[in-house]
């Protein structure tokens, strides 16, 4: 498919119905999804799409209009160079528990960034209670170091009482 | 000859149940070996099923013997209308298909499994397999039925930490 594409940000209160809703403006004046990602953060809706099908911002913006208006949504929309059937197969796991505290992200990426390991997905939670946060993390990405060498580029982490996990993912195809 | 097609989403017959199989003749033979080619010929490949050649009948191919950490394996198997005859444990792990290309997503698969089967000449085989190779068998023995692990895929947020809980306390002793 060689169409432009859009990617486009709707954040909004979560509430049943939204993606019903969005989708289905878009897909009524025939704009096609690619690649999406919906995830609630905060109790806010919050979804990146890849839209194809000659739509331009100012087009998407009139689809979209009724749906934002009716739920105080916020939109963004930006022109990118993307290509659907790329994706990248991870060869490692990482999860980080422990308990919250500013920088773990910062301090788990930047080791891993150190040994070239690249992310290709990254969620990070906090569980718990309001009184005791736990923060979770978990990466995927490729690695082109052993689990090994990443551990120890972790082990700092290790010292300070969080808890890190690397796992090699030996994907299955059959 | 020319290596066997795969075929591929959304193709109606690999919604198919195969058939057992019945006679161990040369032809059954011929088929196995270019079932095997097939495999080969994948990219990246560890297990075919019969039913992804376009031939509905209970075969499948598995060798797990090739990881990159090595894991628990029984070799290169023929198995011929393979039965799980026991189930146990559960945990996520990433699969992909040959018929189901550029998408790879997360399955839960039993983690300890029995199997009955045949081998090429129709003598009965018995195996306990675990992880990597138990999920082999899992995905294959699952094309038999006309499933594909897309039909089973489970969100990547909410299972995977799960895995690690749970795992804790028996994982470390292996690295
Ligand atoms: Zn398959």
């Amino acid at each position: 498919m060689s169409d432009k594409w859009q990617m486009l940000t709707l954040i909004g209160k979560d509430a049943p119905g939204i993606v019903a809703a969005v989708t289905s403006a878009l897909a009524d004046s025939g704009v096609s999804l690619g690649e999406t990602s919906m995830l609630r953060l905060g109790g806010n809706f919050t979804v990146m799409m890849m839209v194809s099908g000659g739509a331009d911002e100012a087009r998407l913006r009139e689809l979209l209009g009724p749906v934002i208006e009716a739920r105080g949504m916020c939109l963004h929309v930006d022109p990118i160079d993307a290509h659907l059937h790329e994706h990248l197969v991870p060869n490692v796991q990482v999860t980080v528990s422990g308990a919250d505290r500013v920088g773990i992200v910062a301090q788990v990426t930047a080791a891993l960034a150190e040994g070239g390991f690249n992310i290709l997905d990254l969620d990070s939670d906090v569980a718990g209670s309001a009184d005791e946060p736990v923060y979770i993390l978990l990466i995927t990405g490729i690695a082109t170091e052993p689990v090994e060498a990443i551990e120890r580029r972790l082990e700092p982490l290790r010292a300070d009482g969080v808890s890190v996990n690397v796992t090699p993912i030996e994907t299955y195809i059959g | 000859m020319a290596i066997l097609e795969i075929l591929k989403v959304p193709d109606p017959r690999l919604k198919q149940v195969s058939e057992p199989v019945s006679e161990f003749d040369d032809v059954l033979q011929a088929f196995i070996d270019d079932l095997e080619e097939a495999r080969q010929d994948g990219p990246a490949a560890v297990g075919i099923a019969a039913p992804q050649v376009g031939m509905f009948k209970r075969i499948v191919i598995i060798d797990c013997s090739g990881t990159r950490k090595p894991v628990p394996n029984h070799g290169h198997l023929i198995l011929v209308n393979p039965e799980i005859t026991h189930w146990e444990g559960y945990e996520p792990g990433r699969e992909g298909c040959l018929s189901v290309p550029d998408y790879t997503g997360n399955v839960i698969r039993a983690t300890h499994i029995k199997l009955s089967a045949l081998d090429r000449h129709g003598e009965p085989l018995e195996f306990e397999m675990e992880g990597y190779e138990a999920r082999a068998a899992q995905h294959e023995i699952d094309h038999l039925d006309g499933m594909l692990f897309i039909d089973r895929v489970v969100s990547r947020r909410t299972d995977l930490f799960q895995r690690k809980v749970y795992q804790k306390g028996g994982k470390r002793k292996k690295g």
